[in-house]
């Protein structure tokens, strides 16, 4: 049966601000400034937008943005929890809003001062008790209060595991780096990265190094969506969403699932893969691009296995053929990805998705038909599938 | 030295009995009463058969190492680094986090035996830690 939400809604429009390490602005502004810039790619005018979805993280609420952009009549707001696990999600809103009609014209954005205001790595506290907090409380009197150090459990035992080396870490940051050659947007635009440089990188949580860790960023981003028929009246190739699906498992916790049986993959986003290959009738076979959540190295090889592009065990293999390089199997990331261009929780990643369907990247690999992008590594997450109208 | 005040665990009813068995010298795991399986971290609802109904078992204390890592950065106050965080799989079958004393972080290692100790901060706080089971030194 065909899902009711395949190729029904498209990407109009992609919307940034500038990254940097200290905007000098509030997140407000960041997000009405990626909000607009999202409508004037798309040539529509704010006022028409009829809905808006962000990250529960996010200190810009949806009314904020509406008043600061001059939106007018909302049916549509919502916010989407767990991290960067949200980028996804805010999509998956958005499009069923715009299937079932409840809404035409909606703007996802996540718009953060996440160097120079709070950053998210300063480590979890707080005094309300919520089950939430509860969750933290087997972590932080042990000293894990950041996501690097809850990663690198799951990282530590998934490499001791497959025999996946510190090199192979090395050669994601690589080729993520390398795009970044081509982007002026990204942080690290101009400042190559040699395997020597990732070796000798400061060790911050074993086996994860400096380089291992995505960008700490100030900056926003805003995706449009309306409906594919629309979207074909405004100014960009549509960006069509062949499947978009949220995913979350079994004994999940929010990045410390150490507790279910699978330590050394991921089945959250197993699931996603299962889900969005369905709704969207294609497989690992018909994708040629993909934006893998990588907030660190180690997510995107072990992704590259629960979207079936390899076996279990083998993304390491597929890394050091270059499949993530532009001539690869599968170029991933082509804009620097959030290790090297900015981390904007994943936001970005979508962005670089639908410029990839549009054929305006950077570094824009040929023959791009269908572009994977999935959302946050080791949280409830989720996938989107790409293509042209 | 770093100073002796580590972040203290947030505790509400779903886990503040947990604490007071750590306090009292106890690695506590939660069990069902409606059909006896253990489980960890604690909950309000058995995920098997939904009672919510239960009671706890006190752990041996020993167990094997499923995966650890070891912290460099950054350095928060109350711990001292570099930091070895540590999942244990209990004899019992649960798993627990950690943190691995009286071990080189070098000489941590997948699989290791480890045992529990009761770790007593300078201001009082106990928790459960664990070191390398007795003849387990390679």
């Amino acid at each position: 049966m065909t899902s009711p939400l395949h190729n029904k809604a498209a990407i109009a429009g992609i919307g940034l601000t500038g990254f940097s390490k200290k905007s000098g602005v509030s997140e407000l502004a960041l997000a009405a400034q990626c909000v607009k810039a999202a409508c004037d790619d798309a040539g529509l005018d704010p006022g028409k937008i009829d809905g808006l979805v962000s990250y529960t993280l996010d200190s810009s609420d949806e009314i904020e943005v509406a008043r600061a952009v001059g939106a007018g009549d909302l049916k549509l707001f919502s916010k989407i929890n767990y991290g960067g696990g949200a980028a996804v999600g805010t999509i998956l809103q958005a499009v069923m809003a715009v299937a079932t009609g409840v809404a035409e014209n909606v703007v996802c954005y996540r718009a953060m001062n996440g160097r120079s205001g709070q950053r998210m790595g300063q480590g979890v506290s707080g005094n309300i008790i919520s089950s939430d907090l509860i969750h933290w409380s087997w972590y932080m009197p042990y000293g894990m209060l950041t996501p690097g150090s809850w990663i690198a459990m799951i990282a530590n035992k998934y490499m001791h595991r497959y025999g996946v080396t510190a090199e192979d870490l090395g050669r994601v940051a690589i080729s993520q780096r390398h795009y970044a050659q081509s982007n002026p947007r990204s942080f690290f635009h101009g400042k190559p990265l040699t395997m020597e440089d990732y070796l000798a990188s400061k060790m911050i949580a074993e086996p994860l190094r400096l380089y291992d860790f995505c960008q700490e960023t100030d900056g926003g981003c805003a995706i449009l969506i309306t409906s594919t028929e629309h979207a074909r009246d405004l100014k960009q190739k549509p960006a069509v969403i062949r499947g978009v699906v949220q995913a979350s498992t079994r004994g999940q916790e929010q990045m410390t699932s150490y507790y279910r049986d699978e330590l050394d993959s991921l089945p959250e986003m197993e699931l996603a893969a299962r889900l969005v290959y369905e709704q969207s009738g294609l497989g690992p076979d018909d994708i040629q691009a993909a934006c893998l959540y990588d907030a660190f190295t180690s997510e995107v090889i072990m992704q590259l296995e629960s979207f079936g592009f390899c076996g279990p065990g083998e993304g390491k293999d597929l890394v050091r053929e270059g499949a993530l390089d532009i001539n690869g199997r599968l170029p991933n990331n082509t804009h620097g990805g959030l290790l090297s261009e900015a981390y904007i929780h994943g936001m970005n990643n979508i962005a670089e998705g639908a410029r990839l369907v549009r054929g305006t990247s950077t570094s824009q690999p040929s023959n791009v038909e269908h572009v994977l992008v999935s959302s946050g590594v080791g949280v409830p997450t989720g996938a989107l599938i790409l293509g042209p109208d | 030295m770093a100073p002796s005040f580590r972040m203290k665990p947030p505790m509400g009813e779903d886990n503040g009995w947990w604490w007071q068995a750590a306090a009292e010298g106890k690695l506590a795991i939660q069990r069902c009463t409606g059909c006896n399986t253990l489980r960890h971290p604690p909950r309000p609802m058995c995920g098997e058969c939904h009672s919510m109904e239960w009671d706890s078992v006190v752990s041996s204390g020993r167990g094997t190492l499923s995966s650890f890592t070891v912290l460099h950065h950054p350095q928060f106050p109350g711990f001292d680094y570099p930091l070895i965080i540590i999942l244990v799989e209990l004899e019992e079958g649960t798993r627990f986090t950690s943190q691995l004393v009286n071990c080189a972080p070098e000489q941590v290692a997948f699989d290791m035996p480890v045992e529990m100790l009761i770790q007593e901060d300078p201001d009082g706080f106990r928790l459960p830690v664990f070191q390398p089971a007795e003849g387990s030194h390679q």
